[in-house]
Order: C-alpha cells, then structure tokens, then sequence
C-alpha cells in the first residue's frame, strides 16, 4: 500500500512538525509513503471566497501530483473535504472522481481503512479535543450534536489508546471556532469572539492543551491562546498520537 | 461590499464591543438551541420527521403551481377572498384596498415577516392606517423603530432594562421598572385595549392546505388569534410556498416546528382557519415576491423549504455573536442569507460570507436545507455576478496564481516566514485584521518540503527513518 | 397579464420535474398510557390537570380555584351555576370580562398536551383566547398519542375555525424570561373526565 502524503500549503509552511509526526505516524503502521514534492494548496481558500472558478490550475495541479497512489491521506479534515466535494477536472472528469475517492484525513485513514488498534503513544496530559467543523459535519469523523443519532468519535477512539491523557469534557463539545478561512480576516471581530470563547471553554474546563484534526482551527485558537498570554497550547492530533514514550 | 450601507462585518463589530451583551445574547440563544436538542431526543423518529417533511417540501415545490390553484379553489369555496401580489408594493395596495373600502385606519397585526419584507407598516402609516404589532417582541421593536432582530424572538438582542426605558418613554410604566412579568402584564393590558377596538386584523400564515383551503397560523402568545376573532375584517399574507398538500402532512410539520423553534412539544396555538366567522370577511393575499425567481434556481430552491422556526439562527456561532441586526434583512441568521441575495443580490452580497460554513445550520434544520452548501454556492454566484469587494477579486487572483506554481509558492512562502522571523512588525500590526487581537503563527526555519527534501532522496524515495530536523519545533511537549 | 396568472405561469415555468410524496404510514405513536403521558407532557408547559369523575367535581373545582364572583362561561350546561352557557350569536368583545371559560375538547393529544378545539366546542372562537383563565374538559378515551393519530380522526373537519391549544398563553420575548398569560389566558386546566375513576386529585 502506497500512501501519497498532502501537506497543505499553510502546514508546510507554519507547521511542518504537524506534518513530520503524520509522515512517522504513517510508517510506523507500516505503509509507504511518499510526499510528492510540488505541492501548493487544494484551493480552498479560494473556493469558500467564492472564487471556485480560479480553482482549476490548483485541480490540476493536485491530480498530476496525487496520481497513482493507493491512498492521499492529510492531516487537515478541511482540506481533505475541499478535495472531496470540489476536485473536478476538465479534462478527464473520472480521474478526478477516482483520485477524490481515495483523499482521507488522517484519523479516518487510520480508523477506517488501518483499523489501528494500538498507537503505543504516551502523552501525560489533559487535553480538549477541538472539533474541527469540516471533519465533523463534513467527513462526520464524529456524532454531531444537532443529530438525535448514536454517539461515535474517531478522534476520540484514537485519543483514547494513548498512555496517560485524559480528556477533559467541554461545555460546547462541537462549536466552530470561528476560523473559516478568509472568514478570519473578513470578519475578524465574529472569528476572534468565537475563538475566545472556544478556548475559554476548554481553560475553564482545565485543558493543558486543544487538539484538532485541522491545525487551521488550531493557528486560529493558538494565536488567541499566545496574545492572552495563557498556557494552554494548541497541538495537532498527529503530533499527540506520535508523541512516544 | 456595502459601499453605501454598512455591511455585516462592521455592524458586527459594533455589536461585539459591548461583550457583556454578546454573551448574555449568545447564552440566551444556546440555551434554546439545548432546549431544542433535548425536544428533538424525546422524539426517537425525529431524523425520519425532519426526512419526510423534507421531503414534502420538495414534493410541493415541484407541483405548486397545481397546489396554488387547488389552494385557492379550496379557500375560496369556504368564503375566503384570495388576492395575488407579485411583490411588495402589490401586497400594500391590496390590504390598503381592503381597509379603504371599509373605512378603516387602524388595524392589529400579529407576526409576519412577510409583511415586514413588504414594509407593509410604513406604507400603510404614510397612508393615515394605523398598525400596532401585537407580538410582544414586535411590538416592543414597533415602539423602538427597529426591524426584528430574529424571526421568532424579535427583541432578543434587548436587555430587560432597555424594554423597561422604552415603556417608561412611550407608554409612561415607572421609570427602572424592568421586570419581565410586570412589564408583560403591562403590555397585556395596553393590547387587550387595542384587540378591542381594532376592526382589521392581519395575520401571517406558517401553513395552508391545500386539499382544504384552510391555513394555520402558530403563536405562543395568542395575539393571531385575539386580533382575528374581534375583528370585522381578517386579512391574511401568505409567501406562495407556504403550501402543504394535505392537512395530514400537518402532522409532520406541527411536531417538528415548536420543537426546532423553542424546544416547545407544540406552540401554545396552532389555529386552523378555513371560514369567516358568520358577518366577518376573510381576505388571504397570495404573495411571490421574489420566490417563483428562487424557485428557478435549482441550486438555491430549496430555501423555499423554510417554515421559519429560527433553529438555524440559536445554533449559528456567527448570528450568537453578531446580533440580528447586523444581516441589516428582514430575515437574518443563515436563513436570511440565502434567501436575501435573491431579492437583491448586490445590497446582501455581503451575507452569504458572514459564515464559517460550519454546517451547524443545515443540520438542524427541520426541512434539511443545506443552508450551509447555498451559502458557499451564493459566494460562487455573487462573484461572477462582480459583487464581490474588489481588493477582494485581486487578492484572490494574486493567491491563484501562487498556488497554481510550485515555485512560486515555495518562493514566497519562505519569503513569508522570513518575513515573520525577522521583521514580525510587517505583518504584525494593526493593519492585519489577523493580528489585532491574534498572534501570527511563529514561523519556522524550515518548511516540510525543505526538510523533506533534506531527509530524502531526490524522486520521492524513502529513507528509511526520517528524523525530526532540530531545525523544527519540537513535537515532545516540556 | 393578472399579478395571479403572472405568477402562476413563472411558477409553472421554474418548478422542478414532480417528486413523490413520502410515506407517512410508519409514522404513529404508542398507544399505552395516554392518560398519564398526556397529564405529565401537559403539566410540563404549564397547565394544570385534574383527574375527575363527573361535572359535578369540575364545578366544584372550579369555584374553590377562580373567583367564582367573576363571570364563567361554559358551552355544557350541566357544568350549572355559577356557569353561563354561552351563546354562539352575541357580539364576541362582549366576552371581554370573562374569568372563566369551561369547553371540552374533541381530541387531546399525549405527545405534546394540546386539545384540538373545533369551533363548535369553544362556542365562539374567541371564547379560549379572550378568558383570563381557560379550562377544558377532556373524555378519557378522546386522548391519542400524536397529532398523525389526530389528524386521522380530524380527516377534513365540518369547521371553520379550530385550533389546538396546548397550555396558557405565553411569552418569553423579554430576556426569555417565561411569562404565563402573554394575552390570552393566564392558566389553563384540564379536567380529564374519568367515569371509572374513584378519587379526585391532581395528576
């Protein structure tokens, strides 16, 4: 099995430790994986702007440098949902619909098609899980709230074979934190009050860190985290699930 | 956006500075929304009714315009005169036609958001009519010239003292004197006067049969009904897509609209009228207004689904925050923002982006509009369109084409984190609506594709343990 | 061309291909407990029920709760004095000085505690609005658990007006604060008429 790994642009750039620990999370299960270099951006930010119709040199570029892996896995569920419901190809539309059917987030890779049962992972701490919008209600990597549905949660099945943390319960359990791409900027009196009130859920609740399976989320709740000066850290589950002994 | 108007960003900044307020409104609203989780779990079919009702929607939607001529068959055969308006200004000529012939100037109206899109009060106010909101909510915004602030609790975004400062001013009740229930009775007893005296009353219309010429008009408070059944003249104001098919379809929307609305088992008052009272007229104005246009637009059509519960609102982060007001429309909140551009597309181009398309909205709601999908399919429209800001249009084209290239992203993404490292205050500073009130991300030496490029061989190839780069911030907390 | 027949051809001309209609057949409600799962649904918005054996006890009820020296009104004649059984023909604002209002339900319904009220139980249809205070008799067996099962035994209706009601009228416009009795009643009762029952007590 060959796993080509997307690093969206904003990771590959902010945070490339968030990247390092999904490449080493990856092998260490034992998959190939190979990074195409070449990359730029799935072409999102553009898209939710409205934008969608300059998309198509990113499509592009996204299908020439996915082609032919088993697998395209990411550690951003927003990404992975853009990639999913928006990857089209002018030229040869079923390349694309093949190549958006094998795009996974990380978590549901290793859940649905590793089926991992054990991480061997340490990680002494309290932690908050910060669900990410797109890989709730997008990806349904969890049970939404607004659903009279069955409880499930892939990022917690995972966060919870990890030695030593403890997960602390949130008030809100899957409130947007108010990123939302250009959202943050355009709006940026909505997008901040709605990141400090994310993070004043998890600190009242005792969390020593917010983790997400979308580091947009979390560069979001982070940079509110530094500017108050607060403890707290934002980590990406990659970098919780890697972390060892 | 909004050269001339503000738009939603700024008026939501104006509201987000009194934070206290912000609060109260954003905790008042999610309360509702738990109330409406703990409502829907009582109902163990409650994903099926949110299904089958959607699914009627889609039905009428498809055969209105045979429902529309069955409807109005119906409702005529019972003694209802049925009027069409094709917009606002149709609708205000028909209700003032009908209270001109009767010689009346003062007239009762319970909830409509309908005749607040048409501005009916205004109009009919220029004209000598005088109109008092009977909706407690309504009428303490009438009193306070302000529009709703949301389709079911129209004052929400008011504090007890503010309602209590607006009595004290136009209705002379003691001055500091805020408490709810004493400000209630009050209020009961000013429109048990007006109830009294009104010959006309108009109503809005939540549903009407169409196999029974009936409609259904639902309120908590009962001011539909003490307006229609004292007066000599009833007037109702219906959108075209308020039809059901039949009135055991009822039974679909009743259990699903208190409930997603307030987390209610049912409204206090689900009044059906299908005849005027014996020497009473009864007149029903079938209204379009921009909704047969909405109805050509496959992928906006299913906003006409709405049977306005509000639910979309209490959950959306966004609306929490920023007030209904802010939406400067009729209808605000996520609902608001797809149907407003509708009605004028360069006025409310600034809605469908008042969201982080977070998805919360479309699963509550009772009709399971993809109230987010419309607002991402809105933002594609109003570009093309040229509504969008235009320092936006350049920046976007400007990101295109860096991330079209590999080279040109590489090339200024390491600009960019050099620029971070090593003169912060370029992007550090007021002008970067990001960091006002957020730290910039620290930029790292190195980015992946740089130390992946270090750690592997060139085309891809494995090594067989890459190390983390001590270049790279550590993964090991403390 | 009519504003009616402008909109009628741009509705025909946008309107998508015919969808089906869903079933609606699975969806009914249960059919055990009603009394009590209607009394606790109705209680929980507010309104008050009595279990009862007769008129006589609802009479009784009646005076030691309201103040029986304002005026009460009934469309059931037996209910006696100090009740008046209203008339279906007076000027309805002539009910404005009503404190009681005694009506009996056609139906009631368990899952959400309201009463469907036809226009010929309420007398006048102003009659459950206009009361400061509503009360209505309903029959044991007339209780069904859902408004599907209601509406089936609605079917078209010989009415020109009906409503359900479902407790006292209220508001919560002012900083959600509940305020019961907004402008139509302030308390609403049901008196749920048991022949076989033996004591009178709150449910």
């Amino acid at each position: 099995m060959t796993v080509g790994l997307f690093i969206p642009c904003y990771v590959n750039q902010f945070y490339p430790q968030a990247a390092v620990a999904t490449l080493q999370l990856l092998r260490k299960t034992g998959v190939e994986v190979v990074y195409p270099t070449g990359q730029t951006c799935c072409g999102q930010p553009m898209a939710n702007s409205g934008f969608e119709h300059l998309t198509q040199e990113c499509n592009d570029l996204f299908l020439k440098n996915f082609q032919g892996f088993d697998y395209i896995v990411a550690p951003s569920a927003s990404c992975v949902l853009h990639v999913k419901q928006h990857l089209h190809s002018t030229d040869d539309p079923a390349r694309a619909d093949d190549l958006r059917s094998r795009v996974y987030e990380l978590v549901e890779f290793l859940t649905d098609v590793l089926e991992v049962d054990d991480l061997k992972a340490r990680f002494p701490h309290r932690v908050g899980i910060h669900q990410s919008c797109h890989g709730l209600r997008g990806l349904y990597l969890a049970q939404m709230s607004e659903l009279h549905a069955a409880p499930f949660s892939k990022p917690l099945r995972l966060l919870s074979k990890v030695d030593g943390l403890e997960l602390v319960p949130l008030d809100r359990p899957d409130e947007c934190c108010g990123f939302g791409g250009t959202f943050c900027v355009a709006e940026e009196a909505v997008s901040v009050k709605m990141g400090k009130d994310r993070v004043n859920d998890h600190i009242r609740n005792g969390a020593e860190y917010i983790t997400s399976v979308d580091l947009s989320c979390l560069m979001h709740l982070e940079g509110i985290l530094h500017r108050k000066k607060s403890a707290v850290k934002a980590i990406h589950i990659s970098e919780i699930l890697n972390a060892s002994l | 956006m909004g050269n001339e108007t503000k738009d939603h960003a700024a008026l939501a900044e104006a509201f987000i500075r009194d934070e206290e307020r912000v609060d109260w409104h954003d905790g008042a609203l999610w309360w509702i929304r738990q109330k409406r989780d703990i409502a829907s779990r009582q109902i163990p079919e409650w994903e099926a009714l949110r299904e089958a009702a959607s699914r009627i929607k889609s039905h009428v939607l498809s055969n209105l315009h045979d429902y529309l001529l069955e409807f109005e068959a119906n409702a005529t055969r019972n003694g209802i005169r049925v009027h069409w308006a094709a917009d606002a200004a149709e609708h205000n000529a028909i209700v003032y036609s009908i209270l001109k012939e009767k010689g009346i100037r003062q007239m009762v109206k319970s909830k409509s958001m309908l005749t607040e899109e048409c501005h009916l009060n205004e109009y009919l106010i220029e004209r000598g009519v005088d109109v008092i909101n009977s909706d407690l909510g309504e009428y303490i915004q009438q009193l306070d010239n302000e529009p709703p602030s949301h389709i079911v609790l129209p004052c929400i975004h008011k504090r007890k003292e503010e309602i209590g400062e607006i009595f004290h001013e136009h209705l002379g009740t003691e001055k500091g004197v805020s408490d709810p229930t004493t400000l209630t009775r009050f209020a009961r007893r000013h429109l048990r006067d007006v109830f009294i005296t009104r010959r006309a009353a108009l109503t809005g219309v939540n549903f009407a049969v169409a196999e029974t010429g009936e409609y259904i008009v639902c309120t908590n408070e009962g001011n539909a009904d003490m307006g229609a059944h004292l007066s000599e003249v009833q007037i109702a104001s219906m959108g075209i897509e308020k039809i059901v098919p039949k009135k055991a379809h009822m039974g679909i929307f009743l259990r699903l609209l208190a409930r997603s609305a307030t987390g209610q088992p049912i409204t206090i008052y689900s009044s059906h009228f299908k005849k005027p009272r014996e020497g009473q007229e009864m007149h029903l104005i079938l209204v379009d207004m921009g909704r047969s246009r909405q109805l050509g637009r496959p992928e906006f059509r299913d906003s006409l689904k709405c049977i306005k519960c509000g639910a979309c609102m209490n959950t959306c982060p966004v609306y929490r925050k920023s007030g209904g007001l802010s939406y400067h429309n009729t209808i605000s909140g996520p609902i608001g923002a797809i149907l407003a551009p509708n009605l004028d597309m360069k006025k409310h181009a600034d809605l469908p982006f008042a969201s982080t398309l977070c998805g919360s909205c479309s699963n509550v709601c009772p009709v399971k509009i993809n109230i987010h999908d419309q607002l991402y399919q809105w933002r594609q429209v109003i570009v093309k369109e040229g509504y969008a800001a235009h320092t936006k249009v350049l920046g976007m084209k400007a990101m295109a084409w860096t991330f079209s290239s590999p080279g040109s992203f590489s090339t200024l993404g390491k600009a960019g984190r050099w620029v971070l490292n090593n003169i912060p205050v370029a992007v550090n500073n007021r002008f970067n609506p990001w960091f006002r009130q957020r730290d910039m991300p620290e930029g790292p030496k190195e980015s992946f594709s740089e130390w992946y490029a270090r750690n592997h061989r060139p085309g891809g190839a494995v090594d067989p343990a890459p190390k983390a780069s001590s270049d790279l911030q550590s993964i090991q907390p403390e | 061309m009519s504003a009616r027949d402008s909109i009628l051809a741009a509705v025909l001309r946008n309107q998508p291909a015919l969808s089906p209609l869903p079933d609606l057949s699975p969806f009914r409600g249960e059919d055990r407990d009603l009394i009590a799962r209607y009394a606790e649904i109705f209680a929980g918005i507010g309104g008050q029920v009595f279990r009862v054996r007769d008129l006589t006890e609802i009479n009784a009820l009646a005076r030691s709760r309201f103040d029986a020296d304002r005026r009460f009104v009934t469309t059931l004649p037996e209910l006696g004095e100090p009740f008046e059984t209203l008339s279906a023909t007076v000027d309805p604002h002539s009910f404005n000085d009503v404190e009681l209002a005694v009506i009996e339900a056609e139906l009631a319904v368990a899952e959400n505690g309201a009463v469907w009220l036809p226009e010929h139980r309420m007398g006048q249809r102003i009659v459950p609005y206009i009361c400061q205070h509503l009360g209505v008799v309903v029959r044991a067996e007339v209780i069904v658990p859902t408004l599907h099962e209601a509406y089936a035994r609605i079917g078209a209706g010989q009415y020109g007006f009906g409503a359900f009601i479902g407790g006292p009228s209220k508001t919560a416009d002012i900083e959600q604060a509940l305020v019961l009795g907004a402008h139509g009643p302030i308390t609403m009762t049901v008196f749920i008429l048991e022949p076989t029952t033996v004591p009178t007590e709150p449910a």
